[in-house]
């Protein structure tokens, strides 16, 4: 079935970077202490910028290690800490309802078959060409050109979610 | 070998993986962490469907940033909620969370 003399090392890499990066997925939604979640979060994250990397996109790879793989994860870690108040072992249980779980499961593997006859029945329009290598460069004159009002939105956006954040997570002192 | 089919299939699945962990887990905290997994899976097929469908521009790339961008600051947000409501009800487990419950 899989002709292995036709694997060369791109698709070799491919297949190891998949599989740790689906395992370590599984893992963030099986682990049932909290704790191995969030590693194995990170986990995810690294493979998801291997991902990138392979795909020719480094400067997003970068950005994914920077702000998933350290940022986001440190926050969600810390968050575990502070909200952990009972055993570390079941910090992380599925739903005690089987109803629930059943009712999760069923919805995932239709939204799992419908997306995939989705990109079985569509025609991608592939082209051959290799990209060039100046991706951040490229992605610097969209972002000061073309999308230069989602950029300027996307950095307000970020303004108001870290005073939104603290709002939150201290409370207003009413006077 | 390797080709577009091939990065889609790894961004569905690793989605329908999130899509299960936001349906069935009961920790607030994990809920958000599958969020993030289901937003780096639309980063995957971004990203892919960038260098094989249109190579010459980086557009798509620029949404993954863009995704990037609303994903910190939703995990920000998120977060804090969790725990000004662990504040409120000294709980994380979604079932305790019936505030609008009519």
């Amino acid at each position: 079935m899989l002709n292995l003399a036709s694997v060369t090392l791109f698709d070799a890499v491919f297949i190891v970077i998949a599989g740790i990066t689906i395992t370590a997925a599984l893992g963030v939604v099986l682990f049932r202490n909290i704790i191995y979640s969030a590693l194995s979060l990170i986990l995810a994250f690294l493979g998801a910028a291997a991902v990138y990397f392979q795909l020719n996109a480094g400067f997003l790879g970068v950005i994914q290690i920077l702000v998933y793989a350290g940022a986001i994860s440190v926050l969600i870690i810390f968050a575990i800490m502070l909200v952990m108040n009972r055993a570390a072992g079941e910090t992380n249980l599925s739903s005690p309802r089987t109803r629930e779980v059943f009712i999760g499961g069923t919805i995932t593997a239709m939204m799992l078959t419908a997306l995939m006859a989705v990109m079985g029945f569509t025609s991608w329009p592939l082209t051959g060409r290799p990209g060039p290598d100046n991706s951040p460069g490229l992605l610097a004159e969209l972002m000061l050109g073309d999308y230069v009002i989602a950029f300027e939105a996307a950095a307000i956006l970020l303004l108001v979610a870290v005073v939104g954040a603290i709002i939150l997570a201290k409370g207003v002192e009413n006077k | 070998m390797i080709g577009l089919p091939h990065y889609l299939l790894l961004g569905t699945i690793i989605f329908c993986i999130g899509i299960f962990g936001v349906l069935t887990r009961r920790n607030a905290v994990a809920v958000l962490m599958s969020v993030e997994l289901m937003l780096n899976a639309v980063n995957i097929n971004f990203v892919a469907a960038n260098k094989y469908i249109a190579p010459d521009s980086a557009v798509g790339q620029l949404f993954s940033v863009f995704v990037i961008v609303v994903a910190a600051a939703e995990i920000a947000v998120g977060l804090a909620l969790v725990i000004s409501i662990y504040r409120q009800r000294g709980s994380v487990d979604l079932h305790d969370f019936n505030l609008l419950k009519w």
